[in-house]
């Protein structure tokens, strides 16, 4: 089916909760309501015709102009061969999600690669915590904002530093 | 997190449950992964993988170098594979920028690429073999990649991290003589492959050792989102180099390898054994086919030097050899990228482990870490 098809079977479903089918400049994309992205996935996993039984890829990025973080989900059927991306922007200061690692279990990595370097919360996770940082690291290193902590455990993370440290 | 889970022994007792600390050194892991192995007795509960020791934040990375000044570091991804990872990027900058590579560009890449699959290919099935405790068949591997790297020093002077590819095409064309070398590689290759397996893949004690085990089946495959030879191991008839084609390979004429239980189960770990061996003769077909039809012409496009591409995002999806790698790439319109995301094929290998372990010996984690073929550094990026 073509992307013109899914959005006509989501807006039939979930009327304004899905926004219009943006043509984007290379590839089309559906923006959902954070509230029904769950619901939404359920659907595009479970409808015939549909059947998007893969999660292949889940991005976000940080827009600080715009006051939000996009969450972006890149579907794929191996059934049916077609792909559609989603989009769910997040308020910047509390970005809340809802997960939708029930629907594909392969989110629940990618959405805490998100979590930990973009801070963005998926409400529901199971195991929420940081994955390719420490537990303690300080702050959402793809924030575009993000200011990296001087040091981490005594361990300079600044080269010059490195220069003048004393030597006790 | 930490589960406690009931413990009870074949004769209903309550006994205590171990957790055990695989890693981060640990010389069957690929580089540098840990594992909380939670164990009654030999038998795992769980195997909780704690990744990100190798994590070189190449992504924030990508934001502060600018377009072309990333294409090195995109080596360090994937660094088995590292031309794999060159296209991607150079794909997803191609198609923000809609710049078109020349077709003999187009091939050395995929001459490239191929190449560089095979390496990474002998790479793996070497270490599975020396990870089930047979050491001679890796070093037997090692020397016919070792030839692989020679050839690929001739074409771009690096071994390892080839920084190869430009955005728009290649760094350079191919070298003198160098079709002919290749060929006659290729024509030393292919009955080392079938010998290999003579030596290895179908040896007894090695089969059952692998068969049967760990056994991930279609749907779960695909709903992980396993890619490239893990998936077809268990059967998914789904080859980004034929189904969504990219490049030229819609000039080759190849086949899918997939994994069909002929020792166990479909899915099983000497299914995706299997698929990277026959993959690496399907690699073969291709490199002839692009050996002989390779066209004159200029391999790079004219590409500014301060490049900025339009605003706008891309998803592209290539076939590296551990599989489908997703590249997300967003442009602001500016000199430096706004966002870059790598979905590798290692990360969501990583991810089912902790599903597949329940119940598994001990000693058969490293054979699920060795038949996914996961590479630390591209786990952690």
């Amino acid at each position: 089916m073509d992307s013109t098809g899914i959005h006509a079977a989501l807006r039939g479903r979930f009327d304004t909760a899905v926004g219009e089918l943006a043509p984007g400049p290379f590839e089309p994309s559906i923006e959902v309501d954070a509230s029904a992205i769950e619901a939404v996935c359920t659907f595009l996993r479970d409808e015939e015709g549909l059947e998007f039984d893969n999660l292949s890829n889940l991005s976000g990025a940080d827009y600080p102009d715009l006051e939000r973080i996009q969450a972006v989900y890149s579907l794929f059927s191996y059934k049916q061969r077609h792909s559609i991306t989603l989009r769910v922007n997040a308020d910047r200061a509390a970005p809340v999600i809802p997960t939708v690692e029930a629907v594909w279990p392969a989110a629940n990595w990618l959405e805490r690669e998100i979590f930990d370097l973009l801070g963005v919360e998926f409400s529901g996770h199971c195991d929420l915590r940081r994955i390719l940082l420490p537990e303690d690291w300080v702050g959402y290193p793809l924030r575009k904002d993000y200011e990296e902590q001087p040091d981490y455990h005594g361990i300079s993370t600044v080269r010059e530093s490195l220069l003048t440290m004393k030597k006790d | 997190m930490s589960v406690e889970l009931e413990v009870h022994n074949s004769q209903g007792l309550p006994t205590e449950e171990m957790t055990l600390n695989m890693g981060p050194q640990h010389p069957s892991t690929h580089g540098v992964l840990r594992f909380i192995v939670k164990a009654d007795g030999e038998v795992m509960r769980r195997a909780i993988p704690d990744i990100g020791y190798l994590h070189r934040s190449i992504e924030k990375i990508a934001e502060k170098v600018g377009w072309h000044g990333f294409m090195p570091y995109t080596d360090r991804v994937d660094y088995v594979a590292a031309m794999a990872c060159n296209q991607g990027w150079a794909m997803a900058a191609e198609q923000l920028a809609d710049i078109e590579v020349p077709r003999r560009g187009e091939y050395c890449r995929v001459i490239a690429a191929e190449l560089s699959r095979i390496c990474s290919h002998l790479l793996g099935v070497g270490a599975m073999g020396m990870d089930m405790g047979a050491i001679t068949p890796f070093t037997h591997a090692i020397r016919e990649r070792d030839m692989i790297m020679d050839l690929i020093e001739e074409l771009c002077g690096a071994r390892l991290t080839f920084n190869y590819m430009r955005i728009g095409g290649v760094a350079w064309d191919l070298p003198h003589g160098f079709v002919e070398k290749v060929s006659h590689y290729l024509d030393h290759l292919e009955p080392v492959i079938e010998e290999f397996n003579q030596l290895l893949g179908f040896n007894r004690i090695y089969v059952k050792r692998l068969a049967d085990v760990a056994t991930v089946d279609a749907d779960m495959a695909i709903a992980w989102g396993l890619v490239g030879p893990n998936l077809r191991g268990s059967g998914v008839d789904f080859d980004v180099r034929r189904d969504l084609p990219y490049s030229v390979y819609e000039d080759f004429d190849f086949d899918v390898p997939l994994g069909s239980g002929e020792m166990g189960s479909i899915g099983d770990s000497w299914d995706r054994y299997i698929v990277r061996m026959r993959e690496m003769v399907e690699s073969i077909r291709i490199l002839r086919q692009a050996l002989a039809g390779i066209p004159e012409g200029p391999v790079i496009a004219r590409v500014a030097r301060n490049f900025k591409p339009p605003v706008g995002d891309v998803h592209v999806k290539i076939e590296a050899p551990r599989g489908e790698q997703s590249w997300y790439v967003s442009s602001d319109g500016s000199e430096y990228p706004h966002r870059v995301h790598i979905r590798t094929g290692s990360f969501t290998a990583m991810g089912i482990i902790d599903r597949l372990s329940h119940g598994l010996m001990i000693a058969d984690l490293v054979a699920v870490i060795a038949s996914m073929d996961i590479v630390a550094p591209e786990v952690d990026r």
